[in-house]
């Protein structure tokens, strides 16, 4: 089946969605990601690996702290960055996100982190762009935000390295959560054997079964024996209508407090993709307390996109793809007559 | 062609660096690196002959590599760990086979983000001839000149046991075939 994430020889090309990424791409980005979490603890936190490339952050959606990590990350492995709050820009005076693009491309940009509103927009500019160029979703509407999915399970690796022998749970609001869709299939597609969701039937897309997870509304039901437990984050701005009485009401019956913790398993790890809401979602202590590896989970986002743009940024001459970038970008005519003038 | 027994290179190359060490000066302040992953394995066997304790470290040097733009990164990297100090340190580098001096190259370079050693002297266990660049390794256990189409490998089998194999990649064959086509 055509994957357009993969090249001809079966090799990440864009980073779009974990859905349909075979077990073997997913492991070498984490055993990719293994050697990059040792750069940043050196006091030269940084590798020559994308030295002279251009990594373009556009963000049609804001998101400081994704693209902070991006921009680290891409950082460290040499590459120059420009960051683009597209909302802000030319958007607003009424480019399409094409021209954006293509303007980007006419600059000479070798990898585009994408983040938008609407699902389906990296898909979309993946198709667009020259062979050349690659394209990492940062997050797309509803759907997904793979790169998310990829450092929670580079952290449970870390915590619990045997995966074939772990319970899960997902908590909270999963209907507008792309960040769940991409752990959801990447625990799959790694051999976890029984992934959890817990959420209010309000805040649960319909189906979700189908995806292989098991269905709890009772959080004490849903936590029992779990190994992790990934907390995630009520999307207050993504909500239009009353899903819920109130985030008091809602900390009641699904914040996670010391007390329901308890009944994971006792080495059980907390995680959250953050922003946190504390008392919403997640109590403080709990946040903060032992089990937590919240902030771990930060540190190795770094590691894990530095080795999705090192997997994608290299295997091609660059003599080979300054050709493709002319051939493509360029009508001809135009090229010819630049030579005519000199 | 009769390929040497490493293990007995391994006995000459681990007596020439405990020579070095024994040397009151450099004693004190140096270090192991290996290159993954038989560079690895050969300083491990030669950290279990040492008396004294030395500090240690292992490099993958694949984030440094002149070949990322062509070839991508390689299937199976192995993290780099260097948990002493490096600066001011006397640095013996050890690799498996001596080619091209190119990973050579990406493991100093990766060295230096580490710090500033005081000398890096490189240890091999065979240099096969074909170095591209001006460095070239101070201890050597054989040295055996091989074609470009040849590829010598390093292997550990599950007792720890060295073994060494020749490759011979048949690209004159193929193109005699192709002639004989034409």
């Amino acid at each position: 089946m055509y994957n357009p994430q993969l090249d001809a020889d079966g090799n990440l090309k864009h980073l779009l969605t974990i859905e349909g990424l075979p077990k073997r791409i997913l492991n070498q980005i984490l055993d990719t990601a293994e050697t990059f979490v040792g750069v940043a603890e050196r006091d030269i936190k940084k590798v020559p690996l994308l030295r002279g490339k251009t990594v373009c952050n556009i963000f049609f959606e804001n998101s400081t702290r994704t693209r902070t990590t991006f921009e680290i990350a891409a950082k460290r492995l040499s590459a120059d960055v420009i960051n683009l709050n597209v909302g802000t820009s030319s958007q607003s005076k009424g480019e399409t996100i094409l021209d954006t693009v293509d303007n980007l491309i006419a600059m000479h940009a070798d990898m585009f982190v994408v983040r938008h509103a609407q699902s389906g927009a990296a898909h979309f500019i993946a198709q667009h762009v020259p062979d050349n160029i690659s394209v990492i979703n940062a997050g797309d509407g509803r759907h997904a935000h793979p790169t998310q999915g990829l450092l929670d399970v580079f952290t449970i690796r870390r915590y619990k390295p045997d995966m074939h022998n772990l319970r899960v749970a997902l908590v909270g609001d999963v209907l507008h959560s792309r960040v769940a869709r991409s752990e959801i299939h990447a625990l799959t597609t790694l051999g976890v054997p029984e992934v959890r969701v817990i959420a209010p039937k309000t805040l649960l897309p319909t189906g979700i079964e189908k995806m292989g997870v098991q269905v709890f509304h009772d959080l004490k039901a849903g936590l029992k024996d779990v190994d992790v437990i990934m907390m995630l984050r009520l999307q207050n701005e993504r909500m239009n209508g009353a899903m819920l009485p109130s985030a008091q009401e809602y900390f009641k019956t699904f914040g996670l407090t010391q007390e329901k913790l308890k009944l994971a398993k006792p080495d059980a790890i907390v995680m959250h993709p953050g922003p946190m809401n504390r008392g919403v979602e997640i109590d403080s202590s709990v946040a903060d307390g032992s089990q937590s590896v919240i902030l771990p989970q930060v540190t190795y986002g770094i590691a894990v996109r530095m080795a999705v743009m090192a997997l994608l940024g290299g295997g091609q001459s660059a003599g080979t793809a300054a050709g493709g970038l002319l051939g493509s970008g360029f009508p001809s005519s135009l090229q010819s007559s630049a030579g005519g003038t000199a | 062609m009769q390929l040497p027994n490493p293990e007995s290179l391994l006995s000459d190359i681990s007596a020439k660096i405990l020579t070095q060490l024994a040397n009151p000066d450099l004693a004190e302040s140096s270090a192991l690196v290996g290159i993954h992953s038989g560079g690895v394995w050969l300083m491990q066997r030669i950290l279990s002959q040492l008396k004294t304790e030395i500090p240690y470290g292992t490099l993958d040097a694949a984030l440094y590599r002149d070949d990322y733009a062509q070839r991508g990164l390689k299937a199976e990297m192995q993290p780099s760990n260097i948990a002493f100090n490096v600066q001011d340190k006397h640095i013996i580098l050890i690799d498996d086979i001596f080619y091209t001096g190119r990973t050579t190259r990406a493991a100093m370079n990766e060295l230096f983000d580490y710090g500033r050693p005081a000398s890096i002297t490189l240890a091999v266990l065979i240099n096969r001839g074909g170095s591209q660049l001006p460095i070239a390794p101070q201890i050597v256990g054989a040295e055996i000149l091989l074609k470009p189409n040849e590829s010598l490998q390093l292997s550990q089998d599950t007792k720890g046991k060295l073994h060494l194999s020749l490759e011979t990649d048949d690209v004159s064959a193929t193109d005699d075939l192709k002639a004989s086509h034409v």
